[in-house]
């Protein structure tokens, strides 16, 4: 009965100890546990498996996905943040920079800022194409001149009255359409996502002026391509109490985690804790610190349950990044299912 | 027969030909000498953990093959030793083919699944803004 109690918890649970983890690997290949039948069955997974949509807003996406194993759900993440491409500035042609800041930083910082086109609708630029066509590039034009203020006070320190243009922000850049854009883009639609970011600081007398070029890329080339803050998951705790913990233990033990995980009901008077909502937890394994209560908790994960936590940075909505996610994975595999068929039929 | 050797190395792959000779190989597959088909260490040319720990996850479920792992060479190339040794005489090709083909049912059945869920939020959530007005 413990034996096959402690099997369960083997296949099922990775377990936090105090100076270790332990069962991290996937283990449930056939043959290691004898009386189960570990082969793959698409069936059965796909009747355990399901997803859950916990909270979603314009750019931020929290769901879980139950009955999947870590393999799978580390290649979504992975590519999340660094194979699915957005539209990026990549050249910068400068005409005129006499600001402060140096030519390259400029096209550095330009380079980061998130532009609001979906990439989709473009494709890759060839290799050792310089010029780009409208099928694969975007054009936007930075031109601001800082001035002096004619009717600023005498006396004033402030640079918001002094001068005119001095700070350059993203709404200063213009969308530039090439060839049939402008049809299929309507006006608006083809920006940067925020228009506040601060590029640069000017004082008069000085001017930016430049053209951007913006490709179409993936993350793994350069992080400005990644399309999302971050893409982060983490198994859902499982806390489990080996004995029943009472009185002002039972108040010592809902201290020890993250608010509202553990609850302290009166039942005949006496304070009993109770495993409410371990989701909550961070694992904080503050327990562990506690002499007492250390021996009376099991923390564990479970390990097939990923609660995913995608935020846009506003390029593609955050479940439209995830769909996508999916689709490189099937691409890749499509890939080489395509190779092998070509050497085959050799 | 090149005795002479200690390993054969059979290297059968689909090149397309491209401007200035540039190799274009996806996949490779490398034999030591003496084995029949069933082990074989594929060359998988741009990839990485990504596709190769849920490759391996899905073959290693496949109750003929007898050993699978994946290694990356070295972190400056962007390729990964994929070796799969099966039980009996089994090609190993078969499983690699079919460990493809079942990450890729798996990948269209999650997309199934959470593009309904994500419809079924989206609707519970403008129902429930309905029936606030």
């Amino acid at each position: 009965m413990a034996a096959a109690q402690a099997v369960e918890e083997m296949r099922n649970r990775v377990v936090l100890g105090e100076f270790g983890v332990r069962n991290v690997h996937t283990t449930n290949f056939p043959g290691n546990y004898s009386g189960y039948d570990d082969a793959w069955d698409q069936d059965r997974f796909e009747k355990n498996f399901r997803v859950d949509v916990v909270h979603m807003d314009e750019n931020s996406l929290e769901f879980d996905m139950v009955g999947i194993d870590a393999a799978i759900a580390n290649a979504f993440r992975r590519i999340l943040l660094a194979e699915v491409p957005t539209m990026a500035v990549e050249k910068v042609l400068v005409y005129n920079n006499t600001s402060i800041v140096q030519d390259e930083i400029l096209a550095h910082r330009l380079g980061l800022i998130p532009i609001h086109a979906d990439p989709r609708l473009f494709e890759y630029r060839n290799q050792g194409d310089e010029e780009g066509t409208e099928i694969d590039t975007l054009q936007f034009r930075l031109q601001v001149r800082c001035t002096r203020n004619p009717h600023a006070a005498k006396d004033s320190s402030d640079p918001n009255e002094l001068y005119v243009n001095h700070k350059v922000y993203t709404r200063h850049m213009t969308w530039v359409p090439l060839g049939n854009q402008a049809d299929l883009f309507p006006e608006g639609t083809i920006r940067p996502v925020h228009d506040d970011i601060l590029i640069a600081q000017l004082r008069p007398g000085q001017e930016v002026d430049l053209l951007m070029h913006c490709v179409k890329g993936i993350g793994k080339d350069h992080a400005k391509f990644s399309p999302v803050a971050t893409a982060s998951y983490r198994l859902l705790p499982d806390i489990t109490l080996l004995e029943p913990v009472e009185g002002d233990a039972a108040e010592e033990l809902s201290r020890c985690f993250s608010p509202g995980v553990i609850e302290v009901q009166e039942i005949q008077g006496k304070k009993v804790a109770r495993v409410a909502n371990p989701r909550l937890d961070t694992f904080s394994r503050e327990v562990f610190r506690n002499e007492k209560l250390k021996k009376v908790v099991r923390l564990a994960r479970v390990r097939n349950h990923y609660i995913f936590s995608v935020e846009s940075t506003g390029v593609l909505p955050p479940d439209v990044l995830v769909s996508e996610a999916i689709k490189v994975l099937m691409g890749k595999c499509r890939r080489f299912l395509d190779e092998l068929d070509a050497v085959q039929m050799d | 027969m090149e005795d002479d050797q200690e390993l054969e190395r059979k290297i059968s792959g689909l090149k397309t030909p491209m401007a200035e000779g540039e190799r274009k190989t996806a996949l490779e597959m490398v034999q030591a000498a003496g084995t029949d088909r069933h082990c074989v260490t594929f060359v998988l040319h741009e990839e990485d953990h990504t596709l190769g720990n849920s490759l391996r996850y899905m073959i290693m479920k496949n109750p003929e093959v007898e050993f699978c792992g994946y290694t990356t060479t070295h972190p400056s190339e962007s390729k990964i030793n994929l070796r799969i040794q099966t039980r009996g005489a089994l090609p190993a090709v078969e499983p690699f083919q079919r460990g493809l083909t079942e990450l890729m049912n798996v990948c269209q059945h999650v997309l199934d699944k959470f593009e309904a869920s994500i419809k079924e939020y989206k609707d519970q959530k403008a129902s429930r803004n309905e029936a606030t007005f």
